[in-house]
């Protein structure tokens, strides 16, 4: 099943009278009828239209979007799903939202860096147009600034693992919270820095705020134990980490071994390989009701896989538990979430097959 | 394996010695025992090849396509409402009429049909998708999509096995055993005509299914009240609803919807039955394709399947099952593809001495009708087939 964006927020008078309207129109609903005019006013889910589209870097843009309705907003650090269509295929990705969830203006804005080979970042790079209609996904992330704000901060970014940390930034210059921020930025040469001017601007505009470029091509990768030099307080400071995960393990390592790992928060970026890494349990058989096919998981196995194992056409989207394209009604039995080992499972649920193996016999109504 | 790098040898030419394609016992005989298993194979290859290249080209002039058509049908229904606000003039109710009718034909052939076919899930679209379209026909999306797009599209003409041969309620082939109440059929067949959505939702039922305990009765309670649902739908939209926005024309409006409900039934019925009734076709027993491969499929639907010849606005309006041919060889191809498609499938006929369904509507619609009314009695024999296609 294909994915659909966040539902929007909308009064309820008005969804009341959209149902009213919908006798007239079923099985088609009144949205049907007013996208003809302006597809933004869909009720059914979350649209955006492309604003403008900004050279971020060399290898990176910005694409500023305006919601169809009020955005909802979001942490500083989070990430966006949008859909998009290229060539008539809708194509959904998760990028990191580097606006200020306080701009005026209402929008929203991404910075997906250029993937040579990639469908959906060379279209936005070279050839989305302001007035595009996008979808967009629900919000999610727990990369996030706690609340109240530490008194000092340390950002680690490295290429496009900045996008995340601008939105932070961007946030903290408007709100006053450039009180004791120092950032390492690592990227190949100085046109590839992402938001280059901006950065450069803020350090010049913020005392609090100090950056640290670090230029790769000339200088060699950050090693963690470079930090000593650049950044000689790290372990006094919350630590915001975000890049490739070499970078990302590196430092990892050097927080477990010489500093306080619950004060460094890391965004990774690819979905890991397995699905998160909470306790596993028994797995179990899981019966497909609708295509009346059984199938069996270890408990290592979500049961999206196990189903499309045995031959089930079952719907699916994102495969890491954001999207909920893969819902299906839980008939009888427990699951156990993969991402945090939490069993759980109540008739009627309806519960995401790609994040959940069953504990026990379940029955599904897919 | 490149689409161009297949090449199929050319069929035998004893082939061509025998054109009627019966045998002297009148049976029709089986195009297919003309082929080896080799060939079947081949010929299946490059069926499948016709398919891949489609798909390897499917891109945004095809969405544009579908996305069109659908704008289309909708600004046909606010214009059709609109106009029959003011029916009780008669130019403005003949002329809100035929917009209502033809807007319903387009939702339900053009669109709802091949949407729900999956034709434009390739779009990930969430809306333009089999999964989640429902049409305005009495038809619940689920029930259909299970006897038509699985039953009737996986046993094509297999009788017993194809219960849209005749709808379990005609004598639509001879070798259907007769029963007096098939003297009926041809009346009844003008109801169906009339009321064909009806019939196609009451069909998906299965009652056969219901009553050997094959489908539980929980699962028919479920559908019925599915179809209860739809008809609730349709009847306060179109009966209740407009005609009550229409004010004092609410009498007019009412006639004016059930015609549309109607012109619309009448023509689905009409196409429909041309699909697969119409003389040339065959029909097949269970054993004649019990061990049948992927290449004696698609003979199978090249076989049971007839086409109508048309302008390309009535290839629109029937949804393009005037393509019932390439319809049923790739149900899953996006329909607006299949006047593309069409040469490639006759050329392969050619070369395979294989027969290739078409001829003008009427001719067809009359053979079917022809057929209705002589398999109301009992007797009757398969008509003569045509021979392998030949160009020109």
């Amino acid at each position: 099943m294909a994915e659909r964006g966040a539902v929007p927020r909308v009064s309820r008078a008005r969804r009341r009278a959209l149902r009213v309207v919908g006798s007239f129109t079923s099985p088609l609903m009144p949205d049907d009828y007013l996208e003809l005019v302006n597809p933004l006013w869909s009720t059914r889910e979350l649209r955006g239209r492309v604003e403008h589209v900004e050279r971020a870097s060399a290898s990176a843009v910005t694409v500023t979007i305006k919601p169809g309705w009020e955005w909802e907003g979001h942490e500083p650090g989070q990430y966006l799903r949008l859909g998009i269509e290229v060539d008539g295929v809708h194509h959904w990705r998760a990028y990191s939202l580097t606006s200020d969830p306080g701009s005026v203006d209402g929008c929203i804005a991404i910075t997906p860096k250029l993937v040579p080979g990639g469908k959906v970042s060379p279209y936005l790079f070279n050839r989305v147009r302001p007035g595009t209609i996008v979808r967009l996904g629900g919000v999610e992330g727990t990369f996030v600034l706690p609340d109240p704000l530490p008194a000092r901060l340390l950002f680690v970014s490295a290429g496009s693992g900045l996008t995340p940390i601008m939105s932070m930034l961007r946030s903290l210059a408007r709100r006053g919270g450039m009180r004791d921020v120092a950032h390492v930025h690592c990227a190949r040469t100085a046109e590839d820095v992402i938001f280059r001017r901006e950065l450069l601007a803020l350090d010049a505009r913020h005392r609090g705020y100090r950056l640290h470029e670090r230029l790769t091509g000339a200088q060699g990768r950050l090693r963690a134990r470079e930090l000593d030099e650049v950044c000689p307080d790290w372990r006094e400071r919350e630590s915001f980490v975000c890049g490739p995960s070499g970078l990302l393990e590196a430092l990892a390592e050097h927080w477990r071994v010489d500093g306080d790992p619950a004060r460094m928060h890391v965004e990774h970026f690819q979905p890991e390989a397995s699905i998160g890494d909470g306790e596993r349990g028994i797995g179990g058989t899981i019966d497909f009701c609708a295509s009346g096919v059984r199938a069996c998981s270890d408990g290592e196995q979500p049961i999206l896989l196990a189903g499309e194992e045995a031959g089930v056409e079952l719907p699916y989207g994102c495969r890491m538990g954001i999207c909920h394209s893969c819902v299906g009604r839980l008939r009888s039995g427990q699951v156990r979430d993969l991402r945090t080992g939490r069993v759980h499972g109540q008739r009627g649920e309806l519960l995401r097959t790609c994040i959940n193996a069953p504990e026990g016999a379940v029955e599904i109504e897919l | 394996m490149s689409a161009t790098q297949i090449d199929a040898r050319p069929a035998t030419t004893p082939l061509q010695a025998r054109p009627s394609g019966t045998q002297p016992s009148g049976e029709p005989e089986h195009p297919l025992s003309h082929l080896t298993p080799e060939q079947v194979d081949q010929l299946g290859r490059e069926f499948d090849a016709i398919h891949d290249k489609v798909y390897a080209d499917l891109g945004e002039g095809d969405a544009r396509y579908i996305r069109s058509v659908i704008a289309l049908h909708r600004r046909l229904v606010l214009a059709a409402r609109a106009l029959l606000i003011g029916s009780r003039s008669r130019p403005l109710w003949l002329l809100g009429t035929s917009a209502l009718s033809l807007a319903k034909i387009l939702e339900n052939m053009e669109i709802g049909h091949n949407v729900m076919h999956g034709q434009w899930d390739w779009m990930n679209d969430p809306d333009i998708n089999s999964r989640n379209w429902d049409w305005d026909t009495a038809s619940p999306a689920d029930a259909w999509r299970h006897s038509h797009n699985y039953e009737h599209h996986t046993y094509t003409n297999i009788r017993g096995k194809d219960r849209d041969l005749g709808y379990e309620i005609m004598r639509i082939d001879p070798y259907q055993r007769w029963h007096p109440i098939y003297v009926l059929q041809p009346l009844y067949n003008l109801v169906l005509m009339g009321f064909f959505e009806w019939g196609v939702a009451l069909h998906d039922l299965n009652f056969d299914a219901i009553r050997s305990g094959e489908k539980p009765k929980s699962k028919a309670l479920a559908e019925l009240k599915a179809i209860g649902v739809k008809a609730r739908r349709q009847i306060v939209k179109d009966y209740i609803a407009f005609p009550l926005l229409s004010g004092r024309a609410f009498k007019t409006t009412l006639a004016a919807n059930f015609t549309a409900n109607i012109v619309r039934n009448i023509w689905a019925h009409s196409i429909i039955f041309c699909g697969h009734f119409p003389d040339q076709t065959y029909t097949f027993a269970e054993e004649e394709v019990a061990e049948e491969t992927r290449g004696g499929w698609y003979v199978r639907q090249l076989l049971g399947s007839a086409n109508i010849d048309g302008s390309p606005l009535f290839h629109l309006l029937s949804g393009n099952l005037s393509f019932q041919v390439e319809h049923h060889l790739f149900p899953d191809v996006p329909s607006s593809r299949y006047a593309e498609i069409a040469p490639r499938v006759r050329d392969v006929c050619r070369r395979y001495g294989l027969p290739y369904n078409t001829g003008p509507f009427h001719r067809q619609l009359g053979t079917v009708h022809r057929t209705i009314l002589r398999l109301a009695f009992p007797g009757g024999r398969p008509r003569s087939k045509p021979g392998p296609y030949m160009p020109g």
